[in-house]
């Protein structure tokens, strides 16, 4: 069922010139295109349906939504039925309502009146009862319908259940399993009266195919498929749009309340990013928010082997503020920073960077994309002239070829990867470039026609030898390069890749990809008309993760692959707000808006704003905080939103630094891996707690909207502004809408955002000002924001991370579709259901030659530490690659990450670190050691 | 700060200009690089290192610290 309120026209949008007709008297404008039933909608005579949804093509089965059109013979179905100029429509009619009762009639001999859970909003019992009809002579008493035996209800699945007695078989879940998800799980089985839904081959749902996100049960017009929490919690009194806090797709989400707590959460059909569909995590586990774990009280202590005590806010800020300023006093003012995070919002980010800026007097301040995008912002800044996407994510249908690099959407960005899947059906070509077989390589009606299999931390090579095909087989766009690009730079980096040393043949011994598969995507990728190049975590975290950023703006300059719809350069955002924490300014070298601290006008507007002197030199990144803990010249951090003991490599030297630190304030929702090395811990908020914005993959604002009170009495932003506050610096904002305008008025590509304006429109992308009022959907239309691109030299630069008779396997990192980070929030959900602990990937020629069998626990050791998992055999990784997810902290994944990263940003190498995998009987002493903390009482 | 942790992440820098024929552009590459994004006492210390000698150092990262202005 869709969400509460929502007017469901029944079939989608249409995108023709103007049609006008009548409807039941009344006129109506409507594209071409449009059916019969959407333009009667508009024109406010619904008509009734059963099989028809506006997310779903028309199918025209259930004769339910009958009319008649003047000078037409018949009753054509106005699912199906296109308008035309002048057409007059009657809805209704004697004759009409007697063939809807007919069939109505038959509906409820399979679906009794007064089954449905939820009877007011099943679709067959009101349309039912509208009609006058009470029961079915077809089920009556004796008939083969009433002696059939009630089939067992599936309950399999955490989120929702299947009830087939009260399915009416209109192949809405089907549809919506096969059209908006793309995943193909659902079937009907059976013929006539035994015809029924099934997943997969008659399994239970949690055990077949499907990816539980939901779209089935929006889809179905009765109780058959419905969420537990409706079942549990009762009718919606409520529904609040808000913003998905997972990943950087940014869904749109109606949260339904009922009796003060979120009953259910359904995507919003008019969501610009999602579309309408949402996934297992946006949808389903929000459950973390009420968890038993979150701490909802301060507390401060002296020493981090103290016990917590539980504080008043007031004390809890003025103590962090008197350490804070102690530290300061005693170590000098770059003693201390702060971390902010990419899961809070644009607002609380914003007010974070401007504590450290304005109230610490410093500028080291960094940020959770440290870890994952920085590259991505400067790459791109470098290259493009903004440090962000070019698309929106609905450009990708009109892409001809796709390009994913270093990402799986399916698992990380899963509402995309239904769009992508969506064009792939339709037509569109696929290359992968990446390590795994990830998904997309082959599933239901979608495969990759090359699969660069390419050796981790090699993409440098591979992006090089797909520009050196391209510049050597003329494959370059001249006259858009000479209109948009240096010249200079083009021609120099012309020559680079044209050097032989960079030809795929050459490059097949580093890269592994076969030159031959090499050529013919990179041919494929040029002559697209329409490439689009769609990247993630796997691009950036190398030691060469600028450069690999750059390679791909280079490759899309050369074939002319910016500034439309269908091409472009678009980085998948790990977490919901990435591109909004670095947009407000959360680097430690520049002010929010990309723009450096030593710019001496753009330093004095944020002077004039906030009324206090700032630096013009950079602050430190968070790995130079760490090594400056380590060597006592940095004592104090404010960390919000990030748990810095569990994401970041080489965590050994990680809680060596932390540990080395005077005063930790800890600002999160949970007791986190982090949080045993602070002095403070301030209670956090979860997106359902707070007013503020998020930003998107995409460029995206979207608003988050409160929906429950705070759990801990206060809003993120609050909690900033009073320590901001308790340290003299005052922050008097009484709503996150005035951080906005301060944003807006402080930074260029924010100018005309304000709340107002994003209600009004749904959302904005930015830059949003006076040249673009209603945001830029695409950027880069006319020339690149840098003015003209500038190519830069990629040379491939082996990481120092390699393999060695010691070390002889190279371990990837990534993620599962269920599971989402170091898993805070889904851990505490039920989407421990499909994958409750991390496994590490083997191939079976790997486990062979050491005598593993799947299910095995093994020991994984690199030059940083070790850690044991047990093994997963598969060939989804390549011999000589083995790959796990970092979603519990008792894997300690990081523990055998290195330290090494990628030279302009500091990004860490997650992705490739030389490791051996033995066979091992017992947990890792450093796990054991964390057993043993577990059991004991938090403190 | 640990010494050798700067003079590796020079050189990572080094590694990226060096791609540059002219070496001019190169080691003003790695110069503005490290200026824009080094905060001070990191640049006070690399710069000690190559007026101590700057062993470890890469040709190109050593001549951009020495073009360095020191931190005030």
């Amino acid at each position: 069922m869709y969400a509460k309120d929502y007017h469901d026209l029944g079939t989608p949008l249409a995108n023709g010139d103007a049609v006008t007709l009548e409807v039941d008297g009344a006129t109506v404008t409507v594209p071409a295109g449009t059916s019969i039933m959407r333009a009667a909608a508009l024109a406010g005579a619904d008509i009734p349906k059963l099989c028809a949804t506006d997310t779903l093509k028309a199918f025209g089965s259930c004769r339910v939504c009958l009319v008649e059109v003047a000078g037409r013979k018949g009753f054509p179905a106005s699912c199906t039925t296109e308008v035309a100029a002048g057409m007059k429509v009657s809805t209704h009619s004697e004759a009409i309502d007697k063939m809807r009762r007919g069939v109505l009639e038959l509906y409820v001999s399979e679906h009794p009146m007064g089954t449905c859970a939820d009877s007011s909003r099943c679709e067959v019992e009101s349309l039912a009862a509208a009609h006058g009809i009470r029961g079915s002579r077809y089920a009556a008493p004796g008939t083969a319908r009433a002696q059939a035996t009630p089939k067992p209800i599936d309950v399999s699945n955490p989120y929702f259940r299947f009830d087939n007695d009260s399915c009416i078989v209109c192949s809405r879940c089907v549809r919506a399993c096969e059209d908006t998800q793309g995943t193909f799980a659902l079937t009907i089985e059976g013929r006539g009266l035994e015809s029924r839904v099934a997943a997969s081959q008659q399994e239970p749902f949690l055990e077949s195919e499907c990816v539980s996100c939901g779209a089935c049960v929006e889809a179905c017009p009765t109780g058959a498929l419905m969420e537990k929490s409706v079942l549990t919690a009762g009718l919606p009194q409520q529904a609040i749009e808000t913003t998905c806090a997972y990943c950087g797709v940014g869904c749109s989400l109606v949260a339904e309340v009922t009796d003060g707590a979120v009953s259910r959460m359904v995507p919003n059909r008019d969501g610009r990013a999602n579309q309408g569909h949402a996934c297992v995590k946006g949808r389903f586990a929000y459950g973390y928010a009420t968890h038993a774990d979150r701490v909802t009280k301060p507390m401060i202590r002296k020493r981090i082997t103290d016990e917590w005590r539980e504080v008043s806010w007031d004390e809890a800020f003025t103590y962090a503020a008197s350490e804070f300023r102690r530290i300061q006093a005693k170590y000098g003012k770059d003693s201390i920073g702060g971390i902010t995070s990419s899961r809070c919002t644009n607002e609380e980010t914003f007010l974070v960077q401007k504590l450290v800026r304005a109230a610490f007097g410093t500028n080291n301040v960094d940020t959770c994309a440290r870890v994952c995008h920085s590259p991505t912002g400067y790459g791109l800044k470098h290259t493009l002239g903004e440090s962000a996407g070019t698309q929106e994510f609905v450009s990708v249908q009109h892409a001809d070829v796709m390009m994913v690099i270093g990402a799986s959407p399916t698992e990380a960005h899963p509402v995309f990867a239904s769009q992508m899947k969506k064009r792939l059906r339709a037509g569109a070509k696929l290359i992968v470039v990446d390590p795994r077989a990830i998904a997309l390589v082959k599933s239901p009606h979608v495969e990759a026609d090359y699969h660069l299999r390419l050796m981790p931390g090699t993409n440098v090579a591979v992006i090089n030898a797909l520009a050196h095909v391209v510049v050597t087989e003329g494959l370059t766009k001249e006259q858009y390069i000479a209109d948009r690009c240096e010249r200079d730079s083009y021609q120099k980096w012309k020559a680079f890749v044209a050097d032989p040393g960079n030809s795929p043949e050459a490059m097949e011994k580093i890269t592994g990809v076969p030159a031959a598969e090499l050529r013919g995507a990179a041919r494929l990728y040029a002559q697209g008309p329409n490439s689009a190049i769609y990247y993630g975590l796997g691009v950036t975290e190398h030691s060469q993760g600028t450069t690999m950023v750059m390679g791909i703006a280079n490759l899309a300059m050369a074939t002319g692959n910016l500034g439309r719809e269908g091409v472009g350069v678009s980085p998948l955002r790990g977490q919901n707000n990435v591109q909004g924490s670095c947009d407000m300014g959360s680097f430690p070298h520049e002010f929010p808006g990309y723009r450096h601290v030593s710019d001496d006008a753009t330093r004095a507007q944020f002077e004039a704003m906030w009324k206090v002197h700032l630096l013009n030199e950079p602050g430190l990144r968070i790995p130079n905080m760490f090594e400056a803990a380590l060597d006592g010249s940095f004592r104090g951090m404010y960390i919000q939103g990030e748990d810095l003991a569990q994401s970041d490599p080489n965590t050994s030297h990680v809680t060596a630094a932390l540990s080395a630190l005077e005063c930790l304030v800890i600002q999160d929702i949970f007791h986190n891996e982090t949080a045993r090395f602070a002095h403070v811990f301030l209670p956090g908020s979860s997106f359902l707690e707070k007013d503020g914005t998020f930003t998107n993959a995409e460029r995206r604002i979207s608003r988050v909207r409160k929906v429950i009170e705070p759990l801990a009495g206060l809003a993120d932003w609050e909690v900033t502004a009073r320590l901001s506050n308790a340290l003299g610096y005052p922050m008097n904002y009484t709503h996150p809408s005035q951080i906005m305008d301060e944003i807006a008025a402080l930074t260029p590509t924010f100018t005309g955002v304000t709340y107002e304006k994003i209600d009004r429109l749904g959302s904005i992308q930015w830059p949003c000002n006076d040249s673009a009022p209603s945001g830029t959907p695409t950027m880069h239309v006319d020339k690149f924001v840098r003015g003209k691109g500038k190519f830069y030299l990629t040379a491939y630069v082996p990481t120092n991370e390699r393999t060695s008779s010691r070390y002889p396997l190279l371990l990837t990192t990534g993620r599962v579709l269920t599971q989402y980070n170091v898993g805070a929030q889904t851990r505490r959900t039920a989407n421990l259901a499909w994958h409750s602990e991390d496994r590490l990937e083997l191939h079976p020629h790997d486990a062979e030659a050491r005598g593993i069998e799947h299910g095995d626990w093994v020991g994984v050791t690199s030059r940083a530490g070790d850690t044991v998992l047990r093994v997963e055999i598969t060939d989804k990784v390549a011999p000589g690659v083995v790959y796990t997810t970092f979603h519990f902290p008792e894997s300690g994944a990081n523990l055998i990450t290195t330290e090494n990263s990628d030279w302009a940003t500091n990004c860490p190498e997650y992705k490739v670190t030389a490791v051996q995998v033995v066979k091992v009987a017992q947990p890792s002493a450093w796990q054991r050691r964390r057993q043993q903390r577990e059991q004991a009482p938090v403190g | 700060m640990d010494i050798q942790r700067l003079v590796a992440m020079a050189n990572d820098i080094a590694a990226f200009f060096d791609a540059e024929t002219d070496k001019v552009v190169a080691t003003e590459g790695v110069r503005l690089h490290i200026s824009r994004y080094w905060e001070a006492r990191m640049r006070r210390e690399i710069i000690a290192h190559v007026n101590a000698g700057g062993a470890g150092l890469a040709p190109t990262a050593a001549n951009a610290i020495r073009l360095l202005k020191a931190p005030t």
